[in-house]
């Protein structure tokens, strides 16, 4: 088999994998193995609402998605899209709750101010690891917990209206939320700002010197300062690009999907994202079948947990199974200073 | 105030830092042994929780709480199986591994409590069992002391005989030189054939029984069953814990009370106004502080190595 | 060859990327001596000596002990009969005790626990059998380097090693710490043990050994007794060349003076001194080589000039085109025109997942010929990296195929492209040739040459003769940190002439040495 297609279908054959391994665990515990497996397949496509809904969960994975896969692409193993994720939303809230514009520019102030914010404040792991050498994993992780605590403080005592039912904000100006693209679904214009920042990120990585030096950086940090790149700073730019578009997605994702902040626990797309940045092998163009994979096989889940009797939360095993399965070549990418050195196929 | 001091200074503050801790002990002490012997165990949090099912469900069904006991041990040993499998086997990179098994953990517990139980929430449909309380006779009657030490969980009393068993076990036994000697210097361990894959395993099944401790006491001691996500982040704490503790036994086992502390001082110091979502962040604001102090320390010391040109 | 303790009989060892390091080699060891094997770097003594510490297995031929057929699949193989290695680069564990160290891995056991008393009564025991005063509970990282060596032998004999493997052990050691070495391995002797003595330094090896093996390009020759061998013959039988490869070179004077490096003294940890008043200057259109075996100072001189200084100047001064580098980064430095082939191309040469473009493009990719402003120019790139391919004929599938599946030759030509294709004014090459097959390696020097022909000047650092002679204009020999030779006519000198130089034997005086550097 040629080199160059091996790897797209090591990917499919672990999906592949994943997939049987989930028909197993459903066939062990539905009455009805066989109609409940195809409820998982097909009804995520089966109308226009569930495909709507199928989309608009795809638009934040697609976000942390591709936020961490510049992170990987650079070498970085930082996790912190979670933390800013959410604090970004909480950031995009408070600007649709008190700002007062029209309904262009509302949602594009909260959206911008969400992204800046998630930008600088990724970019303090980022200091840390290029000044000092602090292990980002860890400062990232930690970072996830303080934002929610702090955000969540800001909810409970700056936001929150007292009148509402369960801990949630005060309503958003309706000048502030996104407009809905797709009729009769809740598919909102996030879908195309993703899309434009993917594509944006795609030319980025691949036709600018910064994404140069980026790739460089992360395939081997010695010869990318040898060649006379500024690694330090590739690393700071990368994390305030990977903040700004987690950012953006936590921001997108409160004002496309809701019309109130009411998130009391953090909601898992940043480790999500790390998923779908592993499926895309952390190529920004594959983020969007990525995205569209997990959020399918995640509403698979929850639409057979509804019309039958497995519940959703089987897919947490399906997903570590992905991860397991699907890395377990993926250290090539992150172990920088081992070279692979294969035998010539020609001898020059 | 005077309130918060009196709050404080109460033997039942002291009891409960002693009670809250327990856990995040278990798990600090696990996260210590994989990483002296060189691999970063992140996945304690999942395996934390899998166990604490695994004891209810088990303790259920046998009627025994120390059946129960065993029974979450032993997961939390094969998760940590299963990780090591992963990544020594096939080279599963270390960190991913262990974002899976928290992924597993946090679904898959669900899955199957519901299963088992019909509840997605909680256990309580389920008859478990629950570890006994031990009130130590003599002690219980010392002043100020009894209350503080007397009356614990019999796993609480478990986690400070860990702390020696794992002081004991690092320094002065041949496994713990051979742990030390494979995270230190992998090398020099293989040159006099000691194999640095069979000790990674062991550290990581070791890592994975502590931590199988530490969920077995959260929900067969200090709950009295399972509800989701009811580790709460205390295998992160526990993360950092042993991060601030330069992943020495003593340093560690010290921040661990320390956060344990945090978490115990966050319901007083609402008597403060200090907003509970903000105290809940101590632990990690502490350890990005210590983290930093560290890293800067460390590059100082290299700068020192590396002279500038052109001096003597 | 019977009454041998160890035998490697016609043992030849292909690696897999189809380099042949030792080739029907044939080796005895007789009980009770001290054998040396010396050799150049890349003669194949590493491999040798890895195959009877079963850290490498023979691709053919036997392995004898005591006339006994063995494998030696792993180190604790050798561990078990008798075989002992003392590492170059040591392998102690820092944060340990030297008992801890010790024992490792065979610790003495008290119940559950290990019996430190006993550990420290082994140390003490061992020590003072073979005196070699060392201290138990001192921690290693402590511990100077003569004595973290008196560790190693200990650890080595406490396994039951009655064959010794020492790699090059006086290379980090002081003259003071050497000869205690030597009063030690002479005790060792008379105690019943074997010593194998791998070293490229003659002098230590006609004080110390009784029979010395000459390796050369993989083969070996009979051994001889030293005391019937002079440096000089030994020195002829060690560095001579099997292939000699001609190059058309223009005899050319060099024009303006490029790289500059004027009494230049460096200093390293612990106050040893790397470098000692180096003097030499690089024209344009002219090749310097510097010829050595290596670990004379020929990696401290190449870190400095390329921005990775390692320890103290204390004195001199290095410039390009006039220009101070000393302590300046390799970002700096290259901007003042200068390319840098490394040696160690899989660390900093190359980054193996990225494409061939990629790595071409690595040091010109912001200077505006490839587009100018944020973006790059696609086209351009590829036209660039295709002419360049063409140019240097790298044998790939095209240029978005990873760097990483090319031959080793395949690689470093494009390495060479890269350094080679922004004009520079100064080419410092390391080591260009080396892992490099002969069709590649012949490639890249009559590239060099052209480069030079082009008025470019070039620092030629190689411990390959070949490579050295042939396309030096002028060279220089590095001897324990200091310039002992300097040669205005490579083509006259022979081999075996500058063997001499190379290995310390011979040196030229000040005023011959002073003239490596033009005003």
């Amino acid at each position: 088999m040629k080199a160059k297609y091996f790897e797209p279908f090591r990917t499919l054959a672990v999906i592949l994998i994943a997939l049987v391994i989930a028909f197993v665990i459903i066939s062990l515990v539905s009455d009805r193995p066989l109609e409940t497996i195809l409820i998982f397949l097909w009804e995520p496509l089966a109308t226009k609402g569930h495909i709507g809904n199928l989309i608009e969960m795809a638009i934040p994975l697609m976000f942390t998605g591709l936020s961490v896969s510049l992170l990987f692409r650079a070498n970085l193993f930082n996790l912190g899209a979670e933390g800013i994720f959410y604090f970004s939303g909480v950031v995009a809230a408070a600007i649709a709750i008190h700002a007062s514009l029209n309904g262009f520019l509302h949602p594009i102030a909260a959206i911008a101010a969400g992204s800046v914010v998630g930008a600088l404040l990724s970019a303090i792991p980022g200091i840390l690891k290029a000044k000092w050498n602090a292990n980002e994993l860890v400062t990232s992780l930690m970072f996830n917990n303080i934002l929610f605590g702090v955000g969540l403080y800001i909810l409970n005592y700056q936001l929150r209206d007292a009148k509402a039912f369960s801990s949630a904000s005060y309503k958003f100006e309706p000048t502030a939320l996104l407009s809905r693209i797709w009729p009769g679904t809740r598919v909102h214009t996030g879908l195309i700002i993703v899309l434009v920042m993917i594509v944006a990120a795609h030319v980025f990585l691949y036709k600018t010197k910064w994404g140069y030096e980026l790739r460089m950086t992360g395939a081997n940090r010695a010869f990318a300062g040898y060649s006379g790149i500024r690694t330090a700073r590739v690393i700071i730019l990368t994390h305030l690009i990977a903040g700004f578009i987690a950012g953006m997605g936590g921001s997108v994702e409160v004002l496309g999907m809701y019309t109130r902040f009411n998130w009391v626990s953090l909601p898992g797309y940043g480790l999500d994202g790390a998923l779908v940045a592993m499926l895309a092998k952390n190529n920004p163009l594959s983020v969007i079948g990525a995205a569209l994979f997990l959020s399918y096989i995640r509403n698979g889940a929850d639409l057979m947990a509804r019309l039958s009797d497995v519940p959703s939360e089987m897919i947490s095993i399906v997903q570590a199974i992905i991860i397991l399965l699907l890395s377990a070549e993926q250290f090539l990418k992150f172990w920088k200073n081992r070279m692979l050195l294969k035998e010539a196929r020609k001898h020059g | 105030m005077d309130s918060l001091w009196s709050v404080i200074w109460s033997t039942d503050f002291a009891f409960s830092i002693l009670r809250v801790t327990t856990p995040i002990l278990f798990a600090a002490l696990g996260a210590l042994i994989s990483n002296r012997a060189g691999i970063i165990n992140i996945g304690l949090e999942g395996i934390m929780l899998v166990a604490a099912l695994t004891g209810v469900v088990t303790s259920a069904y046998t009627h025994s709480a120390w059946v129960g006991l065993l029974c979450a041990v032993l997961s939390g040993v094969m998760i940590a199986g299963i990780l090591a499998f992963f990544t020594l086997q096939f080279k599963t990179h270390i960190i991913l591994g262990g974002i899976a098994i928290n992924m597993f953990a946090s679904g898959g517990t669900v899955f199957f409590l519901y299963l088992l139980s019909g509840d997605k929430g909680a256990s309580s449909s389920l008859q478990s069992k629950v570890l006994p309380n031990v009130d130590i006779p003599l002690l219980k009657d010392v002043p100020v002391l009894g209350p503080i030490l007397s009356g614990h969980n019999v796993l609480t009393y478990a986690s400070i005989a860990a702390v020696f068993a794992v002081y004991y076990m690092m320094k002065r036994t041949p496994l713990g030189l051979r742990i030390r000697s494979v995270g230190e210097n992998p090398h020099a361990a293989q040159s006099v054939g000691v194999s640095v894959v069979r000790t990674q395993y062991t550290a990581l099944l070791l890592s994975g029984l502590l931590a199988g401790l530490g969920g077995a006491y959260m929900s067969m001691g200090y709950l009295s069953l399972f509800t989701r996500d009811m580790t709460a982040g205390r295998g992160w704490i526990a993360i950092a814990a042993e991060s601030m503790g330069r992943s020495t036994t003593v340093g560690t086992t010290l921040t661990s009370f320390l956060f344990g502390a945090a978490n115990a001082l966050a319901n007083a110091l609402t008597v403060l106004k200090i907003p509970s979502e903000l105290i809940a962040t101590f632990p990690y604001v502490a350890t990005v502080i210590g983290l930093l102090v560290y890293a800067i320390g460390e590059s100082r010391k290299r700068k020192k190595a590396a002279v500038k040109p052109n001096e003597g | 060859m019977s009454g041998a303790l160890l035998e490697m009989r016609d043992v030849t060892k292909v690696y897999p990327n189809g380099v042949m390091a030792n080739y029907k080699v044939r080796f005895s060891l007789r009980e009770g001596e001290i054998h040396a094997i010396v050799g150049e770097n890349g003669a194949g003594k590493s491999t040798l000596m890895k195959m009877m510490f079963g850290m490498e297995e023979p691709s053919e031929g036997e392995i004898l002990l005591r006339g006994e057929k063995v494998k030696l699949a792993s180190p604790q193989d050798a561990i078990d009969r008798g075989i002992g290695m003392v590492h170059q680069h040591f392998m102690l564990v820092p944060s340990f005790t030297v008992a801890e160290n010790m024992v490792l891995g065979m610790e003495p056991k008290k119940g559950l626990g290990i019996h430190f008393a006993e550990a420290v009564r082994m140390t003490e025991e061992m020590s003072r059998k073979y005196n070699l005063a060392v201290d138990p509970k001192a921690k290693v990282e402590n511990l100077t380097v003569g004595m973290k060596q008196k560790v190693e032998i200990l650890k080595a004999l406490l396994r039951g090693a009655k064959i010794l493997i020492l790699d090059e052990p006086t290379a980090v050691l002081t003259p003071q710490e050497t000869e205690e070495l030597f009063r030690e391995l002479r005790l060792l002797k008379d105690q019943g043990h074997t010593i194998v003595f791998i070293s490229h330094k003659l002098k230590e090896v006609k004080a110390i050994c009784d029979r010395i093996t000459i390796m050369r390009a993989g083969r070996s020759e009979d051994a001889f007794r030293t005391a019937d061998v002079t440096e000089q013959e030994i020195s002829r039988l060690m560095v001579g060349r099997d292939v000699v490869l001609k190059y058309d070179k223009e005899k050319r004077e060099g024009g303006e003076t490029i790289l500059a490096v004027r009494g230049f003294s460096l200093a390293g940890s612990a106050g040893s001194r790397l470098l000692s008043d180096v003097g030499f200057t690089v024209r344009a259109g002219e090749i310097v080589g510097i010829a050595g075996v290596e670990g004379n100072g020929q990696t401290p001189l190449v870190e400095a000039l390329t921005g990775s200084l390692a320890g103290t100047a204390v004195g001199g001064s290095v410039t390009v085109k006039g220009a101070d580098i000393l302590g300046a980064d390799i970002r700096a430095i290259r901007k003042h025109g200068v390319s840098y082939i490394p040696e160690d191309r899989m660390r900093q040469g190359a980054a193996g997942e990225a494409s061939i473009a990629d790595n071409l493009i690595s040091t010109q990719y912001a200077s505006g010929k490839l587009g100018g402003g944020m973006f790059m120019n696609g086209g351009k790139i590829e036209r660039l990296a295709a002419s360049l391919i063409e140019a240097f004929d790298v044998r790939c599938s095209g240029p978005k195929q990873p760097i990483g599946m090319l031959s080793g030759g395949n690689m470093q030509k494009v390495v060479v492209a890269r350094e080679c294709s922004t004009e520079p004014d100064l080419l410092i090459a390391e080591q260009p040739t080396r892992g490099v097959d002969i069709g590649a390696a012949q490639f890249i020097h009559r590239k060099l040459i052209e480069l030079r022909d082009r008025g470019c000047a070039i620092l030629l650092v190689s411990a390959d003769l070949n490579e050295i002679l042939e396309l030096s204009d002028k060279l220089l020999v590095l001897y324990e940190g200091r310039v002992t030779a300097y040669f205005e006519e490579p083509s006259a000198v022979g081999e075996e002439e500058l063997g001499l130089y190379m290995l310390g034997i011979n040196r030229q005086d000040p005023e011959q040495i002073g003239r490596a550097v033009h005003r």
